[in-house]
Protein backbone atom coordinates (compact mmCIF):
# COMPACT_ATOMS: atom_id res chain seq x y z
CA UNK A 1 0.00 0.00 0.00
CA UNK A 2 1.46 3.55 -1.12
CA UNK A 3 0.52 6.83 -1.00
CA UNK A 4 2.47 7.75 -3.71
CA UNK A 5 3.25 5.17 -5.84
CA UNK A 6 5.48 6.95 -7.95
CA UNK A 7 8.10 9.09 -5.95
CA UNK A 8 8.16 5.97 -3.42
CA UNK A 9 9.43 3.35 -5.58
CA UNK A 10 11.01 5.49 -7.87
CA UNK A 11 14.19 3.67 -9.77
CA UNK A 12 17.22 4.77 -7.46
CA UNK A 13 19.15 6.64 -10.68
CA UNK A 14 15.72 8.38 -11.36
CA UNK A 15 15.84 9.61 -7.88
CA UNK A 16 19.70 10.96 -8.05
CA UNK A 17 18.66 13.32 -10.54
CA UNK A 18 15.64 14.70 -8.92
CA UNK A 19 17.53 14.97 -6.08
CA UNK A 20 20.44 16.35 -7.53
CA UNK A 21 18.23 18.86 -9.37
CA UNK A 22 16.72 19.78 -6.04
CA UNK A 23 19.86 20.10 -4.36
CA UNK A 24 21.31 22.71 -6.48
CA UNK A 25 18.09 25.08 -6.91
CA UNK A 26 17.97 24.68 -2.60
CA UNK A 27 21.73 25.67 -2.18
CA UNK A 28 20.92 28.43 -4.66
CA UNK A 29 17.49 29.53 -2.87
CA UNK A 30 19.16 29.64 1.10
CA UNK A 31 22.64 31.95 -1.01
CA UNK A 32 20.48 34.29 -2.06
CA UNK A 33 17.89 34.33 1.10
CA UNK A 34 19.35 33.36 4.09
CA UNK A 35 22.41 35.45 5.45
CA UNK A 36 24.03 32.54 7.55
CA UNK A 37 23.66 30.93 4.30
CA UNK A 38 25.31 32.84 2.37
CA UNK A 39 28.17 33.37 5.04
CA UNK A 40 29.08 30.03 5.13
CA UNK A 41 29.20 28.89 1.77
CA UNK A 42 31.19 31.65 1.01
CA UNK A 43 34.14 31.51 3.89
CA UNK A 44 33.62 27.33 2.55
CA UNK A 45 34.88 29.10 -0.54
CA UNK A 46 31.29 28.17 -2.24
CA UNK A 47 29.13 29.27 -4.88
CA UNK A 48 25.28 27.97 -5.60
CA UNK A 49 26.93 26.94 -9.01
CA UNK A 50 29.52 24.59 -7.46
CA UNK A 51 26.90 21.89 -6.56
CA UNK A 52 27.56 19.58 -10.02
CA UNK A 53 26.95 16.01 -8.32
CA UNK A 54 25.48 14.26 -5.06
CA UNK A 55 29.02 13.61 -3.78
CA UNK A 56 29.50 17.60 -3.87
CA UNK A 57 27.33 17.48 -1.16
CA UNK A 58 30.01 16.10 1.38
CA UNK A 59 31.61 19.93 0.70
CA UNK A 60 29.11 21.89 2.10
CA UNK A 61 29.29 23.36 5.61
CA UNK A 62 27.14 21.57 8.23
CA UNK A 63 24.84 23.01 10.70
CA UNK A 64 24.09 22.61 14.11
CA UNK A 65 21.48 23.19 16.34
CA UNK A 66 23.62 26.07 17.75
CA UNK A 67 23.15 28.09 14.16
CA UNK A 68 19.43 27.21 14.85
CA UNK A 69 20.04 29.03 18.51
CA UNK A 70 22.06 31.74 17.36
CA UNK A 71 19.72 32.58 14.72
CA UNK A 72 16.66 32.66 16.93
CA UNK A 73 13.75 33.31 16.22
CA UNK A 74 13.27 33.52 12.55
CA UNK A 75 17.15 34.03 11.05
CA UNK A 76 17.47 31.07 9.49
CA UNK A 77 14.29 31.66 7.43
CA UNK A 78 14.58 31.97 3.49
CA UNK A 79 10.71 33.12 3.07
CA UNK A 80 9.18 36.63 4.50
CA UNK A 81 6.94 36.23 7.30
CA UNK A 82 4.15 36.77 4.89
CA UNK A 83 4.64 33.30 3.24
CA UNK A 84 4.88 31.68 6.42
CA UNK A 85 1.55 30.14 7.65
CA UNK A 86 3.05 28.07 10.42
CA UNK A 87 5.54 27.94 12.98
CA UNK A 88 6.53 25.40 15.71
CA UNK A 89 8.72 25.30 18.32
CA UNK A 90 10.99 22.66 20.63
CA UNK A 91 9.85 22.89 23.74
CA UNK A 92 13.52 24.89 24.60
CA UNK A 93 14.18 23.37 28.43
CA UNK A 94 17.39 25.39 28.37
CA UNK A 95 16.74 28.81 26.98
CA UNK A 96 15.26 29.92 24.15
CA UNK A 97 13.33 27.38 22.31
CA UNK A 98 14.12 26.46 18.47
CA UNK A 99 11.85 28.08 15.58
CA UNK A 100 10.75 26.18 12.61
CA UNK A 101 8.63 27.96 10.06
CA UNK A 102 6.26 26.45 6.98
CA UNK A 103 4.82 28.16 3.83
CA UNK A 104 1.63 26.76 2.54
CA UNK A 105 3.80 24.42 0.45
CA UNK A 106 5.69 23.02 3.02
CA UNK A 107 2.56 22.18 5.10
CA UNK A 108 1.33 20.34 1.92
CA UNK A 109 4.73 18.63 1.79
CA UNK A 110 4.18 17.78 5.53
CA UNK A 111 1.28 16.34 4.75
CA UNK A 112 2.06 14.21 2.23
CA UNK A 113 4.82 12.15 4.06
CA UNK A 114 2.86 11.57 6.83
CA UNK A 115 0.08 10.28 4.51
CA UNK A 116 3.01 8.03 3.14
CA UNK A 117 4.17 7.30 6.78
CA UNK A 118 0.55 6.56 7.82
CA UNK A 119 0.44 4.29 4.72
CA UNK A 120 3.35 2.66 5.41
CA UNK A 121 2.26 1.68 8.76
CA UNK A 122 -0.89 -0.16 7.13
CA UNK A 123 -3.44 2.75 8.35
CA UNK A 124 -5.77 3.22 5.61
CA UNK A 125 -9.15 4.95 5.05
CA UNK A 126 -11.34 3.19 7.55
CA UNK A 127 -9.09 3.03 10.49
CA UNK A 128 -9.86 5.30 13.83
CA UNK A 129 -6.63 7.11 14.60
CA UNK A 130 -5.93 8.55 18.56
CA UNK A 131 -3.76 10.45 18.01
CA UNK A 132 -2.18 11.12 21.44
CA UNK A 133 0.82 13.29 20.70
CA UNK A 134 1.08 16.99 21.83
CA UNK A 135 -0.26 19.50 19.89
CA UNK A 136 0.36 22.66 20.06
CA UNK A 137 3.79 24.17 18.92
CA UNK A 138 5.33 20.54 19.43
CA UNK A 139 5.19 19.33 15.77
CA UNK A 140 4.10 15.75 16.57
CA UNK A 141 0.51 15.95 17.24
CA UNK A 142 -0.61 18.34 14.07
CA UNK A 143 1.81 16.63 12.08
CA UNK A 144 0.11 13.36 12.24
CA UNK A 145 -3.17 15.00 12.17
CA UNK A 146 -2.79 16.28 8.68
CA UNK A 147 -1.50 13.33 7.23
CA UNK A 148 -4.04 11.38 8.74
CA UNK A 149 -6.71 13.34 7.39
CA UNK A 150 -5.09 13.35 4.17
CA UNK A 151 -5.42 9.67 3.58
CA UNK A 152 -8.91 9.77 4.76
CA UNK A 153 -8.62 8.15 8.53
CA UNK A 154 -11.10 9.29 11.07
CA UNK A 155 -9.05 11.57 13.36
CA UNK A 156 -9.46 11.38 16.67
CA UNK A 157 -7.12 14.88 18.16
CA UNK A 158 -7.14 13.95 21.71
CA UNK A 159 -3.17 15.12 22.49
CA UNK A 160 -1.43 13.63 25.16
CA UNK A 161 -2.27 12.98 28.67
CA UNK A 162 -5.47 12.15 30.77
CA UNK A 163 -5.00 8.51 30.24
CA UNK A 164 -8.51 7.29 31.57
CA UNK A 165 -10.39 9.05 29.24
CA UNK A 166 -7.93 8.17 26.53
CA UNK A 167 -8.59 4.27 26.96
CA UNK A 168 -12.48 5.19 27.60
CA UNK A 169 -12.81 6.78 24.38
CA UNK A 170 -10.56 4.15 22.60
CA UNK A 171 -13.29 1.35 24.11
CA UNK A 172 -16.19 3.64 23.08
CA UNK A 173 -15.06 4.77 19.82
CA UNK A 174 -13.33 1.13 18.73
CA UNK A 175 -10.04 3.05 18.02
CA UNK A 176 -8.03 1.37 15.60
CA UNK A 177 -4.90 3.22 15.55
CA UNK A 178 -2.83 4.99 17.97
CA UNK A 179 -0.34 7.68 17.39
CA UNK A 180 2.00 8.78 20.54
CA UNK A 181 5.25 8.22 22.18
CA UNK A 182 6.41 4.66 22.58
CA UNK A 183 6.84 5.39 26.67
CA UNK A 184 3.69 6.65 26.49
CA UNK A 185 2.04 3.91 24.85
CA UNK A 186 3.41 1.94 27.46
CA UNK A 187 2.28 3.94 30.07
CA UNK A 188 -1.37 3.30 28.78
CA UNK A 189 -0.69 -0.30 28.63
CA UNK A 190 -0.20 0.19 32.31
CA UNK A 191 -3.30 2.06 33.09
CA UNK A 192 -5.07 -0.10 30.91
CA UNK A 193 -3.96 -3.37 32.85
CA UNK A 194 -4.70 -1.35 36.25
CA UNK A 195 -7.99 -0.54 35.19
CA UNK A 196 -8.95 -3.83 34.42
CA UNK A 197 -10.53 -3.10 31.10
CA UNK A 198 -12.36 -6.17 29.20
CA UNK A 199 -9.70 -6.12 26.47
CA UNK A 200 -12.17 -7.83 23.68
CA UNK A 201 -13.66 -4.18 23.78
CA UNK A 202 -10.30 -2.90 22.68
CA UNK A 203 -10.11 -2.93 18.76
CA UNK A 204 -6.20 -1.28 18.76
CA UNK A 205 -4.12 -3.44 15.49
CA UNK A 206 -1.88 -0.51 14.83
CA UNK A 207 0.67 1.41 17.17
CA UNK A 208 2.50 4.57 15.30
CA UNK A 209 5.53 5.28 17.44
CA UNK A 210 7.80 7.66 17.59
CA UNK A 211 9.47 11.20 18.72
CA UNK A 212 12.23 9.22 21.14
CA UNK A 213 14.19 6.37 20.17
CA UNK A 214 13.51 3.18 21.19
CA UNK A 215 14.68 -0.37 21.04
CA UNK A 216 13.52 -3.48 18.99
CA UNK A 217 12.81 -5.25 22.49
CA UNK A 218 10.58 -2.35 23.47
CA UNK A 219 8.72 -2.61 20.23
CA UNK A 220 8.05 -5.96 21.13
CA UNK A 221 6.77 -5.37 24.76
CA UNK A 222 4.63 -2.84 23.42
CA UNK A 223 3.16 -4.98 20.95
CA UNK A 224 2.34 -7.93 23.37
CA UNK A 225 0.90 -5.27 25.55
CA UNK A 226 -1.35 -3.34 23.52
CA UNK A 227 -1.69 -6.33 21.27
CA UNK A 228 -0.70 -3.87 17.64
CA UNK A 229 1.58 -4.26 15.31
CA UNK A 230 4.19 -1.41 16.52
CA UNK A 231 5.75 0.71 13.46
CA UNK A 232 8.39 3.41 14.14
CA UNK A 233 7.93 6.12 12.74
CA UNK A 234 11.07 8.98 12.69
CA UNK A 235 11.69 13.13 12.53
CA UNK A 236 12.57 15.58 13.98
CA UNK A 237 10.55 19.18 14.00
CA UNK A 238 14.19 20.78 12.39
CA UNK A 239 13.78 18.50 9.31
CA UNK A 240 9.81 18.79 9.45
CA UNK A 241 8.04 17.15 12.38
CA UNK A 242 7.10 13.39 11.86
CA UNK A 243 7.15 12.08 8.19
CA UNK A 244 10.92 12.14 7.79
CA UNK A 245 11.10 8.08 8.10
CA UNK A 246 8.90 5.36 8.76
CA UNK A 247 8.72 1.45 9.48
CA UNK A 248 6.93 -0.58 6.75
CA UNK A 249 5.38 -4.14 7.69
CA UNK A 250 8.51 -6.22 6.82
CA UNK A 251 10.09 -4.79 9.82
CA UNK A 252 13.55 -3.92 7.40
CA UNK A 253 13.83 -0.52 9.07
CA UNK A 254 13.01 3.38 8.51
CA UNK A 255 11.90 4.19 4.87
CA UNK A 256 13.71 7.82 4.74
CA UNK A 257 11.12 9.76 2.14
CA UNK A 258 14.36 10.77 0.51
CA UNK A 259 13.13 12.87 -2.60
CA UNK A 260 12.82 15.21 0.01
CA UNK A 261 14.98 14.54 2.98
CA UNK A 262 18.35 13.44 1.65
CA UNK A 263 20.23 11.27 4.58
CA UNK A 264 24.05 10.91 5.16
CA UNK A 265 25.79 9.11 8.14
CA UNK A 266 29.24 11.05 9.42
CA UNK A 267 31.68 10.37 11.64
CA UNK A 268 30.26 12.84 14.70
CA UNK A 269 34.01 13.20 15.63
CA UNK A 270 35.20 14.13 12.37
CA UNK A 271 32.39 15.08 10.10
CA UNK A 272 33.27 12.47 7.48
CA UNK A 273 30.81 10.70 5.74
CA UNK A 274 30.24 6.86 6.40
CA UNK A 275 29.32 4.02 4.02
CA UNK A 276 26.28 2.47 4.39
CA UNK A 277 25.88 0.09 7.24
CA UNK A 278 28.27 2.21 9.29
CA UNK A 279 26.91 3.42 12.37
CA UNK A 280 27.45 7.41 12.98
CA UNK A 281 25.35 10.21 13.50
CA UNK A 282 22.76 11.05 10.92
CA UNK A 283 23.08 14.78 8.95
CA UNK A 284 19.57 15.42 6.61
CA UNK A 285 19.23 18.12 4.08
CA UNK A 286 15.88 19.45 3.74
CA UNK A 287 15.51 19.26 -0.41
CA UNK A 288 12.09 20.96 -0.76
CA UNK A 289 11.38 22.97 2.17
CA UNK A 290 10.99 26.80 1.52
CA UNK A 291 10.82 28.24 4.99
CA UNK A 292 12.83 26.73 6.58
CA UNK A 293 15.66 24.69 4.64
CA UNK A 294 18.16 23.00 6.28
CA UNK A 295 21.50 22.54 4.48
CA UNK A 296 23.07 18.81 6.26
CA UNK A 297 21.83 19.40 9.49
CA UNK A 298 23.48 17.32 12.36
CA UNK A 299 20.62 15.96 13.92
CA UNK A 300 22.51 14.18 16.63
CA UNK A 301 21.23 10.63 16.39
CA UNK A 302 22.97 7.98 16.06
CA UNK A 303 21.96 5.34 13.19
CA UNK A 304 23.09 2.81 9.91
CA UNK A 305 21.85 3.36 6.31
CA UNK A 306 21.01 0.85 3.90
CA UNK A 307 20.31 0.79 0.28
CA UNK A 308 19.70 -2.57 -0.70
CA UNK A 309 15.41 -3.09 -2.18
CA UNK A 310 12.86 -3.64 0.76
CA UNK A 311 10.43 -6.37 -0.16
CA UNK A 312 7.52 -3.62 -0.03
CA UNK A 313 8.63 -1.82 -3.04
CA UNK A 314 9.82 1.21 -1.81
CA UNK A 315 13.31 2.10 -2.86
CA UNK A 316 13.87 4.93 -0.52
CA UNK A 317 17.06 4.84 1.79
CA UNK A 318 16.54 2.79 4.95
CA UNK A 319 17.88 3.89 8.45
CA UNK A 320 18.34 1.31 11.43
CA UNK A 321 15.84 2.42 14.38
CA UNK A 322 17.92 5.40 16.19
CA UNK A 323 20.49 3.67 18.56
CA UNK A 324 20.64 6.87 20.52
CA UNK A 325 21.57 10.44 20.35
CA UNK A 326 25.04 11.90 20.07
CA UNK A 327 23.68 13.93 22.90
CA UNK A 328 22.30 11.17 25.55
CA UNK A 329 25.48 9.25 25.20
CA UNK A 330 27.09 9.46 28.59
CA UNK A 331 31.00 8.47 28.34
CA UNK A 332 31.79 6.67 31.80
CA UNK A 333 35.14 5.40 32.53
CA UNK A 334 36.03 6.74 29.05
CA UNK A 335 33.50 4.02 27.72
CA UNK A 336 30.04 5.14 25.43
CA UNK A 337 27.10 4.26 26.77
CA UNK A 338 23.65 4.69 25.31
CA UNK A 339 20.71 4.69 27.49
CA UNK A 340 19.13 2.46 24.66
CA UNK A 341 21.57 -0.30 25.59
CA UNK A 342 20.38 -0.40 29.49
CA UNK A 343 16.94 -1.09 27.80
CA UNK A 344 17.66 -3.86 25.65
CA UNK A 345 19.39 -5.64 28.61
CA UNK A 346 16.68 -5.00 31.42
CA UNK A 347 13.81 -6.61 28.19
CA UNK A 348 16.49 -9.18 27.52
CA UNK A 349 16.38 -10.25 31.00
CA UNK A 350 12.40 -10.57 31.06
CA UNK A 351 12.58 -9.88 34.66
CA UNK A 352 11.91 -5.98 34.95
CA UNK A 353 9.66 -3.68 33.15
CA UNK A 354 11.90 -1.10 31.05
CA UNK A 355 11.25 1.44 33.59
CA UNK A 356 14.39 2.65 34.11
CA UNK A 357 16.92 5.60 35.31
CA UNK A 358 20.22 5.92 34.73
CA UNK A 359 22.34 8.17 37.39
CA UNK A 360 25.69 9.21 36.92
CA UNK A 361 27.60 10.45 40.01
CA UNK A 362 31.73 11.54 40.04
CA UNK A 363 32.51 10.12 43.30
CA UNK A 364 35.93 11.19 43.00
CA UNK A 365 38.24 10.60 40.84
CA UNK A 366 35.82 7.57 38.94
CA UNK A 367 32.75 8.13 37.55
CA UNK A 368 29.71 6.07 39.21
CA UNK A 369 26.89 4.92 37.18
CA UNK A 370 23.67 3.84 39.28
CA UNK A 371 21.13 2.09 37.54
CA UNK A 372 17.79 2.40 39.23
CA UNK A 373 14.97 -0.31 38.07
CA UNK A 374 11.39 -0.92 39.10
CA UNK A 375 10.38 -3.91 40.66
CA UNK A 376 6.47 -4.92 39.57
CA UNK A 377 4.66 -6.92 40.64
CA UNK A 378 5.08 -9.78 38.04
CA UNK A 379 9.06 -10.08 39.79
CA UNK A 380 8.03 -9.77 43.37
CA UNK A 381 8.57 -12.39 45.57
CA UNK A 382 8.29 -12.66 48.94
CA UNK A 383 11.80 -13.71 49.51
CA UNK A 384 15.15 -11.50 49.50
CA UNK A 385 16.74 -13.76 47.79
CA UNK A 386 14.71 -14.17 44.90
CA UNK A 387 15.31 -10.12 44.91
CA UNK A 388 19.04 -10.23 45.38
CA UNK A 389 19.31 -12.84 42.94
CA UNK A 390 17.45 -10.34 40.53
CA UNK A 391 19.65 -7.14 40.99
CA UNK A 392 22.30 -9.25 40.62
CA UNK A 393 21.49 -10.46 37.23
CA UNK A 394 20.46 -7.21 36.21
CA UNK A 395 23.51 -6.42 37.41
CA UNK A 396 26.02 -9.00 35.76
CA UNK A 397 24.01 -8.80 32.22
CA UNK A 398 24.75 -4.87 32.27
CA UNK A 399 28.23 -5.21 33.27
CA UNK A 400 28.69 -7.49 30.62
CA UNK A 401 27.07 -5.20 27.64
CA UNK A 402 29.06 -1.96 28.97
CA UNK A 403 32.04 -3.50 29.92
CA UNK A 404 32.18 -1.22 32.83
CA UNK A 405 31.22 -2.08 36.68
CA UNK A 406 27.91 -0.53 37.44
CA UNK A 407 25.13 -0.53 40.97
CA UNK A 408 22.17 -1.53 40.81
CA UNK A 409 18.91 -0.14 42.35
CA UNK A 410 15.79 -2.02 42.79
CA UNK A 411 13.24 0.82 43.34
CA UNK A 412 8.93 1.04 44.04
CA UNK A 413 6.56 1.48 40.91
CA UNK A 414 6.22 4.79 39.96
CA UNK A 415 9.37 5.93 41.45
CA UNK A 416 10.62 7.02 38.14
CA UNK A 417 8.91 9.76 36.28
CA UNK A 418 6.60 8.62 33.79
CA UNK A 419 6.71 10.50 30.57
CA UNK A 420 3.58 11.92 29.27
CA UNK A 421 6.23 12.94 26.22
CA UNK A 422 9.72 12.06 26.24
CA UNK A 423 10.94 9.56 28.59
CA UNK A 424 13.59 10.99 31.37
CA UNK A 425 16.19 8.08 31.29
CA UNK A 426 19.54 9.97 32.55
CA UNK A 427 20.44 11.94 35.21
CA UNK A 428 24.48 13.34 35.00
CA UNK A 429 25.17 14.54 38.35
CA UNK A 430 28.31 14.99 37.24
CA UNK A 431 30.20 18.19 37.12
CA UNK A 432 31.67 18.16 33.99
CA UNK A 433 33.28 21.01 31.78
CA UNK A 434 32.60 19.46 28.45
CA UNK A 435 28.53 17.35 29.18
CA UNK A 436 26.32 18.15 26.69
CA UNK A 437 23.27 19.94 27.84
CA UNK A 438 20.31 19.28 26.52
CA UNK B 1 -5.69 -23.90 57.32
CA UNK B 2 -3.24 -21.62 55.64
CA UNK B 3 -2.80 -18.49 56.47
CA UNK B 4 -2.70 -15.24 54.05
CA UNK B 5 0.18 -13.38 54.40
CA UNK B 6 0.92 -9.77 52.53
CA UNK B 7 4.51 -8.44 51.38
CA UNK B 8 5.15 -5.31 50.31
CA UNK B 9 8.14 -4.11 48.71
CA UNK B 10 9.52 -0.91 49.86
CA UNK B 11 12.70 0.82 49.29
CA UNK B 12 15.22 1.66 51.92
CA UNK B 13 14.42 4.94 52.80
CA UNK B 14 12.59 7.09 55.48
CA UNK B 15 8.99 7.45 55.24
CA UNK B 16 8.07 4.56 53.12
CA UNK B 17 6.97 1.83 56.55
CA UNK B 18 5.05 5.07 57.76
CA UNK B 19 3.27 5.44 54.10
CA UNK B 20 2.06 1.86 54.45
CA UNK B 21 0.82 1.88 58.24
CA UNK B 22 -0.89 5.11 57.53
CA UNK B 23 -3.04 3.92 54.28
CA UNK B 24 -3.78 0.73 56.38
CA UNK B 25 -4.91 2.80 58.66
CA UNK B 26 -7.21 5.06 56.77
CA UNK B 27 -8.63 2.15 55.16
CA UNK B 28 -9.58 0.71 58.70
CA UNK B 29 -7.17 -2.20 58.69
CA UNK B 30 -5.85 -3.62 61.99
CA UNK B 31 -2.27 -5.09 61.61
CA UNK B 32 -1.95 -8.18 63.63
CA UNK B 33 1.18 -9.08 63.49
CA UNK B 34 4.10 -8.14 60.97
CA UNK B 35 8.05 -8.30 60.44
CA UNK B 36 10.43 -6.93 57.93
CA UNK B 37 13.12 -8.50 55.98
CA UNK B 38 15.55 -5.82 54.89
CA UNK B 39 18.80 -5.66 53.21
CA UNK B 40 21.03 -2.22 52.77
CA UNK B 41 18.95 -1.05 50.13
CA UNK B 42 15.43 -2.70 50.08
CA UNK B 43 13.03 -4.63 52.36
CA UNK B 44 10.17 -6.82 52.25
CA UNK B 45 7.44 -5.89 55.00
CA UNK B 46 5.16 -8.73 55.61
CA UNK B 47 2.24 -8.47 57.34
CA UNK B 48 -1.04 -9.79 58.76
CA UNK B 49 -4.11 -8.30 58.57
CA UNK B 50 -8.27 -8.72 59.04
CA UNK B 51 -9.43 -8.59 55.20
CA UNK B 52 -5.96 -9.46 53.37
CA UNK B 53 -7.84 -9.46 49.47
CA UNK B 54 -8.99 -6.13 50.13
CA UNK B 55 -5.63 -4.64 51.84
CA UNK B 56 -4.05 -6.39 48.92
CA UNK B 57 -6.03 -4.20 46.64
CA UNK B 58 -5.92 -1.22 48.27
CA UNK B 59 -1.92 -1.11 48.97
CA UNK B 60 -1.80 -2.21 45.11
CA UNK B 61 -4.10 1.17 44.23
CA UNK B 62 -1.70 2.95 45.94
CA UNK B 63 1.13 2.39 43.85
CA UNK B 64 2.94 -0.67 46.04
CA UNK B 65 4.35 -3.68 44.94
CA UNK B 66 2.46 -6.50 46.53
CA UNK B 67 2.22 -10.00 46.82
CA UNK B 68 0.18 -12.61 49.02
CA UNK B 69 2.33 -15.52 50.46
CA UNK B 70 0.55 -18.52 52.59
CA UNK B 71 1.96 -18.85 55.84
CA UNK B 72 1.34 -21.02 58.90
CA UNK B 73 0.03 -19.96 61.94
CA UNK B 74 1.03 -22.21 64.40
CA UNK B 75 0.34 -22.54 68.49
CA UNK B 76 3.29 -22.67 70.43
CA UNK B 77 3.58 -23.75 73.77
CA UNK B 78 4.32 -19.97 76.10
CA UNK B 79 6.82 -22.08 78.00
CA UNK B 80 10.52 -22.32 77.73
CA UNK B 81 11.50 -24.70 75.00
CA UNK B 82 7.82 -24.51 73.50
CA UNK B 83 9.61 -22.85 70.15
CA UNK B 84 12.31 -25.18 70.36
CA UNK B 85 10.30 -28.22 70.32
CA UNK B 86 8.09 -27.09 67.31
CA UNK B 87 11.18 -26.48 65.43
CA UNK B 88 13.16 -29.79 66.05
CA UNK B 89 9.43 -31.41 65.04
CA UNK B 90 10.23 -29.96 61.38
CA UNK B 91 13.42 -29.89 61.58
CA UNK B 92 13.57 -33.85 62.08
CA UNK B 93 11.39 -34.20 59.06
CA UNK B 94 13.54 -32.14 56.80
CA UNK B 95 11.23 -29.06 56.64
CA UNK B 96 12.90 -25.99 55.88
CA UNK B 97 11.45 -23.10 57.37
CA UNK B 98 11.96 -19.88 55.21
CA UNK B 99 11.32 -17.68 58.23
CA UNK B 100 9.53 -17.05 60.98
CA UNK B 101 7.72 -14.07 63.12
CA UNK B 102 5.45 -14.26 66.50
CA UNK B 103 1.70 -13.08 66.75
CA UNK B 104 1.45 -10.34 69.37
CA UNK B 105 -1.60 -11.90 71.01
CA UNK B 106 -1.76 -15.60 72.15
CA UNK B 107 -4.42 -18.04 70.79
CA UNK B 108 -5.72 -19.52 74.55
CA UNK B 109 -2.80 -20.11 76.63
CA UNK B 110 -0.05 -20.56 74.06
CA UNK B 111 1.91 -18.36 72.13
CA UNK B 112 1.48 -18.15 68.11
CA UNK B 113 3.91 -18.06 65.43
CA UNK B 114 4.07 -17.84 61.50
CA UNK B 115 6.19 -19.61 59.52
CA UNK B 116 6.93 -19.77 55.99
CA UNK B 117 7.78 -23.09 54.68
CA UNK B 118 7.76 -24.57 51.08
CA UNK B 119 5.58 -27.69 51.86
CA UNK B 120 2.95 -26.33 53.58
CA UNK B 121 0.82 -29.46 54.15
CA UNK B 122 3.77 -31.89 55.03
CA UNK B 123 4.49 -29.21 58.02
CA UNK B 124 0.51 -29.40 58.76
CA UNK B 125 0.70 -33.00 59.09
CA UNK B 126 3.94 -33.43 61.02
CA UNK B 127 2.87 -30.57 63.71
CA UNK B 128 -0.71 -32.27 63.96
CA UNK B 129 0.52 -35.60 64.38
CA UNK B 130 2.40 -34.34 67.57
CA UNK B 131 -0.28 -32.43 69.23
CA UNK B 132 0.72 -28.85 67.86
CA UNK B 133 -2.09 -26.68 66.85
CA UNK B 134 -2.33 -25.19 63.17
CA UNK B 135 -4.50 -22.26 63.79
CA UNK B 136 -7.46 -21.66 60.84
CA UNK B 137 -7.45 -18.62 58.33
CA UNK B 138 -10.33 -17.19 59.73
CA UNK B 139 -9.64 -17.52 63.14
CA UNK B 140 -6.55 -15.78 62.89
CA UNK B 141 -7.44 -12.91 61.13
CA UNK B 142 -10.14 -12.12 63.51
CA UNK B 143 -8.16 -12.40 66.64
Amino acid sequence: MYWNREMECMPAEKRQKLQLMRLRELVRRVYENVPHYQRVLREAGLRPGDVKSLDNLAHLPFTAKEDLRRTYPFGLFATPLANTVRVHASSGTTGKPIVVGYTRKDIDTWSEVMARTLMCAGVKDDDIIQIAYGYGLFTGGLGVHYGAEKIGATVVPISVGNTKRQIMLMEDFGTTALACTPSYALHLSEVLEEMGTDRSRIRLRVGVFGAESWSPQMAREIEKKLNVVAVDIFGLSEIIGPGVASECLYNTGLHIFDDHFLPEIIDPATGTQLPPGEEGELVITTLTKEAFPLIRYRTRDIATLHAEPCPCGRTHVRMSKVMGRTDDMLIIRGVNVFPSQIESVLLEIGHAEPHYLLVVDRKSPLDHLEVWVEVSERFFRDEVRHLESLGKTIKREIEGTLGIGVEVKLVEPKTIERSQGKAKRVVDKRDLPGKNKP
Amino acid sequence: MWVKQISVFLENKSGRLAAVARLLADNGFNIRALSIADTSDFGILRLIVNDPARAYQVLKDAGFTVSETEVLAVEVPDRPGGLAGVLDLLHDTGINIEYLYAFVSKSGGNALVLLKVEALERAVEVLGANGIQVQDYHIVHQI
